[in-house]
């Protein structure tokens, strides 16, 4: 199929999305990353029947917290589709570039740069 | 178990503004069954107030760790080496973590991270309710294991009252009628001559009436 997504995207796979827990959102906006999209399977074709209806609930959290603390919600998402839609896939990787490419970098990275003597 | 819920994040950074190194604490007991006040809440909320702190051009560290419980001393010791580390300690246990805490490290500083609320079930994830006011003097069995004192909204010995309707009770229509319930069981455990037997007078010094409680057992004290 070859098809092309922004190559700054880095996958990290996990068994299912229902394995994704918020604190591992968290943790890589504190590391520094500029957006995370976590892509499950279509709801209601979990294999672990409500994997990806967890993830969205915790990427719905993450949303909230990052907003309270100035990062901003929109930096994560969720997107389901089904293993055979390499196309969507890439759509939604361009859609989320696209998004993280309006927001700018995480303000974190900024802050925690060391200030100039 | 004791039942607590998460405090809103606000709240919790209002408390420890002025902090430069924290200590968030969580307890493996009740709160983490209950999903306010364990390791991951720990680890979510130590989280936040370092992105919050970083955001705000904050330098605070942050620090998670998470004891077997926070209402036994030999627990708590165990982070009697570094507690001098810290301006602060989150603790995500209930009330009575938090105090135990204070109690034993009388010159720092301790915020709850809870709200403690009752003693109770869970229903189902996501789902507590309460079963038990630790009256001091059970009268579960008299009333076919289904508690009035915490269950009916008027803690009635001797019910149901007027409110009872459809097997629910008037304050909200969604909770059952204790007592509803108790003649519901004692129907089905052929016990239903024990409902015409009038509850007496409870004595309501051994409950929250009478002060502070203790129990003391002199059988177990070394």
């Amino acid at each position: 199929m070859r098809l092309n997504y922004p190559p700054d995207i880095k996958i990290v796979r996990v068994p299912c999305t229902g394995k994704v827990d918020l604190v591992h959102l968290l943790h890589a906006f504190e590391k520094g990353v500029d957006g995370v999209f976590v892509v499950g399977c279509l709801e209601g074709d979990c294999r672990y029947k409500t994997g990806n209806l967890r993830a969205r609930k915790r990427v719905e959290q993450a949303r909230a917290i990052l907003d309270q603390v100035g990062v901003g919600g929109e930096r994560v998402g969720m997107y389901n589709l089904s293993s055979g839609e390499g196309p969507r896939f890439a759509q939604y990787a361009m859609e989320m570039d696209e998004i993280i490419r309006r927001l700018g970098p995480n303000p974190l990275k900024a802050a925690r740069k060391p200030k100039a003597a | 178990m004791i039942v607590a819920d998460r405090k809103p994040v606000e709240e919790i950074m209002d408390m420890v503004k002025d902090v430069s190194s924290l200590l968030i604490l969580g307890c493996n007991e009740c709160v983490t069954v209950c999903e306010a006040g364990g390791k991951k809440e720990v680890a979510v909320l130590a989280s936040t107030l370092r992105m919050s702190f970083l955001n705000q051009g904050k330098e605070v560290r942050v620090d998670e760790r998470t004891l077997e419980r926070q209402c036994d001393h030999e627990y708590l010791e165990e982070i009697r080496n570094i507690a001098d580390q810290y301006d602060a300690v989150v603790s995500l246990a209930c009330g009575v973590g938090v105090q135990f805490m204070a109690e034993t490290y009388p010159r720092l500083p301790i915020f709850p991270g809870v709200n403690t609320c009752f003693l109770g079930v869970t229903e189902e994830r996501g789902l507590w309710t309460e079963r038990c006011q630790a009256c001091g003097q059970c009268i579960l069995s008299q009333t076919a294991g289904v508690c009035p004192i915490s269950r009916c909204a008027k803690r009635l010995l001797n019910g149901p009252c007027g409110g009872s309707t459809k097997g629910k009770c008037e304050i909200n229509p969604d909770l059952p009628c204790a007592w509803q319930l108790i003649i519901d069981r004692l129907a089905a455990l052929g016990r239903m001559d024990d409902y015409e037997q009038l509850m007496p007078l409870k004595d309501w010094t051994t409950d929250r009436a009478g002060g502070p409680r203790k129990v003391v057992r002199e059988d177990v004290q070394s």
